[in-house]
């Protein structure tokens, strides 16, 4: 396993089009001395929107922040096995991490917008990541791209928290694709969000999946099918002794497929409603 | 058997005595009553302190200018402070340029120290080292602040004599320079506590946001958790600030009580507070012009500090950043 990730983006040869954007390998994540998630292998296709589901505790968001290694931040998550984002590895101590996010950018549940303008949430990252081109242009093409620059020119200079929950998070949304990532993790972004604005941020989701990859954590059965290419089913395997839950993958497949013809009779009574 | 209904009419007659619902007494009913009462009285106790402070202070500082005869712009602007002279002399400027001296020194010490150990101990202490360190540093706030006194006159002023003299520089026994230095020691406490608080508290989605776009921990501590707890750091400031222009006994001990401007900070000054407690503990006989000097001087003071937090909130109000 090489240094990963030391040249920048723009040099990184572009990766062959079949090729999985993320793979993971026998990951295992543990939480101090529990197991969070168990041997999780998994290839998330390029250019496609995967849906990670599953009820409380089966490991979703764990999984989708071994992504970005969101998860160093907790003080006692460990990862084992591997992980490969266009073929190189970025599980292991020697990747940047920093510069890993940048590439593989992350929507969160609720909107954290930073209390900054609007204008600032979006060139916040650029300029941190070197970003030396023309900032209003930026600005103005990454809300564009989230779909609220309309609502917002007129009040770009506002704070990002003068918006409404809806227009939050596709400013969360803009100010990821303000750094040019290639891969966009959602975990449940519109759990905190009404109809309207969830069905904008879907729109938006559909409209991104040409030139990014997006994987998205949902409660929501229904956003899994109307969004998703692939739905990967994830279920808390409960430890028959010390009641300890362990997540395990039990069933990936194409979203048609797996909501109308389940192959494990786990997922389907997950998606029937007899479990969660 | 049915609940019984409560009785909502007091003219019902009371209900039987083995009723299981009767058992809650009508005395929460006064006690609905007196709490407020009570609670607001226990508030108004600071507003009236307050008052009664102001209220002492200007009626002692009339008689002052009463009885010495001197103008309040001869009082605050008046660069000789000689009460014993003939005629006495009442020209704070001496005393405002010690404590401005004293709490500036201390302030460039203290921010800076307090501002970054807290910045460690929010972002970067791993937990078992916060553990030790906080409660540290929150043991020095409560060192009586006469043993700052004892440290400037027996460590920190021996220590400058000892470093400056070599190099041609004359330190007094007394210099305003071991006072910055230990009331600066003395407020990191109150500056990186209270610091820490405020940035412990910016919520943990804002951080993750600034992670997720590619930030590193220094991008993440100065750029996003800093600006977004700003409000309560420039408190602590504050406070800090003001702690250090009200800073007495320490001040005695290390910058002794020479009312004098002067730039160099080796030498003796003396602030508002220390003049104070000069009068306070020296002859001068009740009702004199002296005696009531001391409540002139503080109420300049009270009106230092009260002005310092009205231009701080003014401020604040302008430039903070605020979370969810």
């Amino acid at each position: 396993m090489s240094a990963t990730l030391a040249t920048p983006p723009a040099a990184t040869p572009a990766a062959a089009p079949d090729e999985p954007a993320l793979q993971a390998r026998g990951l295992r994540v543990w939480y101090g001395q529990s197991l969070a998630l168990k041997d999780i292998d998994l290839d998330i296709p390029r250019h496609r929107i995967t849906a990670l589901i599953g009820p409380s505790g089966c490991g979703k968001s764990t999984l989708l922040r071994c992504f970005n290694r969101m998860n160093d931040l907790i003080a006692d998550a460990r990862m084992e096995g591997d992980v490969r984002f266009d073929g190189e590895s970025i599980a292991g101590p020697k990747v940047d991490a920093v510069s890993l996010r940048r590439r593989i950018g992350m929507v969160f549940q609720k909107p954290n917008p930073f209390p900054k303008s609007i204008y600032n949430n979006i060139a916040w990252g650029a300029r941190i990541n070197g970003y030396r081109g023309d900032m209003d242009e930026l600005v103005e093409r990454s809300l564009r791209r989230a779909a609220l620059w309309d609502e917002v020119k007129d009040k770009i200079h506002r704070s990002g928290l003068d918006l409404s929950g809806g227009q939050q998070q596709r400013l969360c949304i803009a100010r990821t694709l303000a750094v040019e990532p290639e891969v966009i993790l959602m975990d449940e972004p519109c759990s905190a969000l009404d109809p309207i604005s969830t069905a904008r941020v879907e729109d938006l989701m559909d409209d991104l999946k040409d030139d990014y990859t997006i994987v998205i954590v949902t409660h929501n059965m229904q956003q899994a099918r109307r969004v998703s290419n692939m739905t990967a089913c994830l279920m808390p395997d409960v430890d028959a002794v010390g009641g300890h839950r362990t997540g395990v993958l039990v069933e990936f497949s194409p979203t048609d497929l797996l909501f109308t013809n389940p192959k494990d009779p786990r997922t389907e009574a997950y998606i029937t409603g007899r479990i969660g | 058997m049915p609940a019984p209904p409560t009785t909502l009419n007091p003219t019902d007659p009371p209900p039987p005595a083995d009723d299981p619902w009767g058992g809650q007494s009508r005395a929460s009913a006064v006690a609905e009553v007196v709490a407020p009462v009570l609670l607001a009285l226990c508030g108004l106790v600071t507003v009236l302190t307050t008052l009664g402070i102001l209220l002492v202070l200007t009626v002692q500082s009339v008689q002052f200018f009463l009885k010495a005869q001197v103008g309040v712009g001869d009082f605050l602007l008046g660069a000789v402070l000689k009460p014993e002279a003939s005629p006495p002399k009442f020209g704070i400027l001496p005393l405002a340029w010690g404590t401005f001296l004293v709490a500036f020194g201390a302030s460039c010490i203290a921010l800076p120290i307090g501002l970054m150990s807290a910045i460690y101990l929010s972002e970067y202490a791993p937990r078992a080292v916060r553990a030790v360190l906080k409660p540290a540093l929150e043991l020095l706030a409560g060192v009586p602040t006469i043993v700052y006194g004892y440290l400037a006159l027996l460590l920190v002023t021996p220590v400058l004599k000892a470093v400056l003299e070599p190099l041609g520089f004359r330190v007094d026994q007394f210099n305003a320079l071991s006072a910055c230095i230990v009331v600066g020691v003395m407020i990191v406490p109150l500056v990186s506590s209270l610091s820490e608080d405020v940035l412990s508290a910016v919520p943990l989605g804002l951080r993750e946001a600034a992670y997720g776009l590619g930030a590193t921990k220094f991008e993440v501590s100065t750029r996003v958790v800093l600006p977004a707890g700003l409000s309560g750091v420039a408190a602590s400031f504050i406070l800090a600030v003001s702690r250090a222009v009200g800073e007495t006994m320490a001040v005695v001990l290390a910058a002794g009580t020479m009312p004098q401007i002067t730039a160099n900070p080796l030498t003796s000054v003396e602030t508002m507070t220390t003049y104070i407690v000069q009068v306070v503990g020296g002859e001068a006989s009740y009702g004199s012009a002296k005696y009531l000097s001391l409540f002139a001087v503080g109420l300049a003071l009270f009106a230092i500090t009260l002005t310092l937090n009205i231009l701080s909130n003014l401020v604040l109000r302008r430039y903070r950043e605020v979370y969810q």
